[in-house]
């Protein structure tokens, strides 16, 4: 009896540890946010609203300052935000110093501070002072004459966030660290399997293929967020809607590309080698018209932004996770059996395994790799959407993911459908699980460095067949 | 809209330090890419190693070394500043090859398209641990590492002293509507020099029997095997000395912009120097150079013109301001880029039978 007393006890002690723990580390994590305390002469000033907007000027929300002066507001993600101190409520006589408008950029996962200083009497017109706890939002002019070297434009990345979190054990630790690998690798995988066939129908390793997961968080962006400009810029729709939109968009995107750009390269005879620079050309074309129409900023979607985590075993996973998890997998299982079973998938390994044997057998080479590029860039387009929805949407998230989806289709087996998802899947949950021994800032350097390794000591890679590859 | 400023910037900068450091790490490229057909994707590596190389030394290496009395530095206390920057420059070009060595010795077994990923990967892996927060009292971290060209500058102010005025401190050069300061003249006449050297050497080694045997294995790997040479070794070589004139244009690049960080040695780099190569024409001696001059011009001339439309506000609300010149520009490169390859791949200078582009 005492013994199931002493067992009971424990078994509560450690329940409530696991829900605190649990509880604080998702404080941690998920809580992005901004803050502020209104003080006059030491005084706190209750029952001031401020509101914030995104930059692009969505509201995000409003609330007014407590007793203490004390004022915060969630914010859906790390970003730049635009905050309103609404002057008319603040006490007669009072009046904020530079301006009522702060622009603060909140890092990811921290709380920004702002600062609001009042005075009596009329503010003077002095420029707002530098919001402290956030940074300035990056400038990219230079007075005219300042040579500014083209390479110099690429800003640091921000830390991929880990949307899962466990309990104390560790074991739990190792196993969510396992779980946002997987997450992680599912969205690889699924860019990596349209690069993977473009390399193995045609033999052209694209490097511009980062820029097609970008363009389908852009295109789920411009539909969620930023609104359609032919029909107005309030036109948005809800992101379930977007998202089909978008993957149609993304396949006639492919479709047209190599219907009206790589077949006619193929058809003039452009080598392999000069496609793969050109498609180094058509990567900076693109980057770039991302980053002129939208900006340097990381933009969330409209929905589904933050989401508390459901209790999943000893893991907290958002909603949004497990959907997006799901999805990809049956993406990628579906078009993986499609090669394996359909007329189209026998048709697509037979060009990658010999083109002209295939076309001799009447198959329509260019029809195929066309099928290839309009799939290709409908998952690849997936991969940024639900990327993009875990992290925002950047000009830079698909270049940024370039390198990985290369490690991926290496370490699988380059050419073949299966060896991609396999090695998506081991780079993803290397990445994550290194970060268990490696600063998390290195953990790109792990994945490139079994890249290297893999081509090292087996080219052909895990699934792949022993080519001439030297 | 000013024209003639546009002009006269688009004209010192073609001449200026920054087209040295494009024309250097193209002739390296050229040498690997144009002459040998290697498609090494790392030459931002390269010229990353000579830049920290010489950054390091001087400025985090060496004085911690003098301050500690252990045994490889106890004896350098009194090492001058002199010795100390050619020592760097020795640490940057023994870099350089020990790179090279590294990445050949393991990659150049691979098909030309597998060595372009295992090259990209290894710079942007080396990029990434540099720029880590562990290495951070040795290369700055994010924030790289200054103070270090004092003496290559103090080089140039007793030279300046000795017979030639504009280099003297403070002062500057004006030729017509053309203006450099002392420092990036000195830059300048270094880096031009460097250039020089080293076109002349590819000129000498190109025409030897040694740049035949690189330009077979461009053409056919297999028939240089067949006559017994050995491929790999020859490929080593060429991937050392290309590399090598790479660290070079990492000094040059760290001595202008008077410090070193580790995006600037992003893969992006890489891709600007195929863009200078493929421009000028690739396995030309002069190629890199033409090709260096036009794309950082052109780079120059886009940007101040557009800078100056954009001032004008004849434009639509939003179609171009100045924050949307930057991004424009590269779109026009991309374009570039595309079109150049498709329609002209040999390049302005090129010869369309030394092009390794066209192989399919």
């Amino acid at each position: 009896m005492r013994r199931l007393a002493v067992v009971l006890a424990l078994a509560a002690c450690v329940t409530s540890a696991v829900t605190f723990a649990a509880g604080v580390a998702w404080a941690q994590d998920g809580g992005e946010g901004l803050q502020t305390t209104l003080t006059h002469e030491g005084e706190p000033v209750p029952g001031v609203t401020i509101t914030v907007y995104t930059e692009g000027g969505a509201l995000v929300g409003a609330a007014a300052t407590d007793e203490d002066g004390h004022w915060t507001l969630p914010v859906p993600g790390s970003g730049t935000y635009r905050v309103e101190l609404d002057e008319s409520t603040l006490p007669e006589g009072l009046s904020v110093v530079g301006g009522n408008v702060r622009e603060p950029f909140v890092r990811p996962g921290s709380v920004g501070g702002l600062l609001f200083g009042l005075t009596t009497g009329e503010a003077p017109a002095q420029p707002a002072p530098a919001p402290p706890g956030g940074e300035a939002p990056p400038d990219g002019e230079a007075p005219p004459g300042e040579e500014v070297a083209p390479e110099e434009e690429i800003p640091e990345d921000p830390e991929q966030e880990i949307e899962v979190v466990a309990g104390p054990n560790p074991w739990d630790r190792v196993l969510s660290h396992v779980y946002s690998g997987i997450h992680f690798g599912l969205i690889i995988a699924l860019a990596a399997l349209g690069l993977s066939l473009v390399f193995g129908t045609m033999g052209l390793i694209n490097f511009s293929h980062g820029e097609l997961v970008t363009f389908g968080a852009f295109a789920v962006l411009v539909l969620n967020v930023t609104g359609l400009p032919l029909l107005g810029p309030d036109f948005t729709v809800h992101l379930l809607i977007a998202i089909p939109i978008a993957l149609v968009l993304a396949v006639a995107f492919g479709y047209l590309q190599d219907r009206y750009f790589w077949g006619w390269l193929r058809r003039r005879g452009t080598g392999v080698i000069a496609m793969m620079i050109i498609s180094i050309g058509v990567a900076l074309l693109l980057r770039h018209l991302y980053l002129y129409q939208f900006g340097p900023s990381r933009i969330p979607y409209s929905q589904y932004v933050v989401q508390a985590p459901q209790r999943i075993g000893p893991l907290h996973v958002p909603m949004k996770t497990l959907i997006t998890d799901a999805i990809a997998l049956v993406v990628l299982v579906g078009v993986a059996s499609a090669l394996v079973l359909t007329r189209f998938g026998k048709a697509i390994r037979a060009v990658a395994d010999n083109p002209a044997l295939a076309a001799a057998s009447g198959i329509n080479v260019d029809r195929i790799i066309r099928l290839v590029w309009a799939v290709g860039t409908g998952l690849a387009a997936l991969a940024g959407i639900f990327l993009a929805m875990h992290e925002s949407a950047t000009y830079l998230m698909g270049f940024q993911m370039l390198l990985l989806i290369f490690a991926g289709v290496v370490v699988g087996g380059v050419g073949t459908a299966f060896g991609a998802i396999v090695g998506s899947l081991i780079v993803g949950v290397l990445i994550q699980v290194s970060t268990l021994w490696v600063p998390s800032e290195l953990k790109y350097v792990v994945a490139l460095a079994v890249l290297i390794v893999v081509l090292l000591v087996r080219p052909q890679g895990l699934l792949g067949r022993r080519a001439r590859i030297g | 809209m000013n024209l003639d400023l546009v002009l006269t910037q688009t004209l010192s900068q073609a001449l200026g330090p920054g087209v040295v450091v494009f024309a250097l790490a193209a002739i390296g490229l050229n040498v690997q890419f144009g002459y040998t057909g290697l498609l090494n994707f790392g030459q931002a590596a390269f010229a990353g190693v000579g830049a920290y190389g010489m950054a390091m030394t001087i400025s985090t290496v060496m004085p911690r070394c003098v301050a500690s009395t252990n045994w490889p530095c106890s004896g350098l206390s009194g090492v001058s500043p002199q010795v100390t920057f050619w020592l760097s420059v020795v640490v940057g070009l023994v870099g350089a090859l020990l790179l090279a060595l590294l990445l050949g010795v393991s990659t150049l077994r691979l098909r030309a398209d597998y060595l372009a990923i295992a090259t990209v990967a290894a710079a942007e892996a080396l990029r990434r641990v540099v720029r880590s927060v562990e290495l951070r009292d040795w290369t700055g971290g994010t924030e790289g590492v200054r103070g270090f060209a004092e003496t290559f500058r103090d080089y140039g102010y007793a030279i300046g002293e000795a017979f030639l005025p504009p280099l003297r401190p403070g002062e500057n050069l004006r030729i017509g509507p053309l203006f450099f300061t002392a420092t990036s003249l000195w830059v300048m006449i270094v880096g031009w020099f460097l250039v020089a050297l080293c076109l002349l050497l590819v000129w000498l080694a190109m025409r030897s029997p040694w740049g035949r045997v690189l330009r077979a294995i461009r053409e056919d790997e297999d028939a240089v095997r067949s006559l017994g040479k050995s491929a790999f070794s020859y490929k080593i070589q060429s991937l050392v000395l290309g590399g090598m004139i790479g660290a070079l244009a990492g000094f040059i690049q760290a001595l202008r912009l008077g410090n070193v960080n580790p995006d600037q040695y992003h893969t992006t780099f890489t891709f600007y120097i195929y863009a200078v190569l493929i421009l000028g024409g690739a396995a030309r001696v002069f190629g890199p150079v033409v090709g260096a001059m036009l794309f950082w011009g052109l780079y120059n001339f886009l940007n101040q013109l557009l800078r100056q439309v954009a001032a004008l506000d004849v434009l639509p609300e939003g179609l171009l301001t100045t924050t949307k010149v930057d991004p424009l520009v590269f779109v026009l490169l991309g374009a570039g880029i595309i079109a150049l390859l498709i329609f002209r791949p040999q390049g302005i200078f090129g010869d369309r039978r030394e092009i390794s582009l066209d192989v399919r």
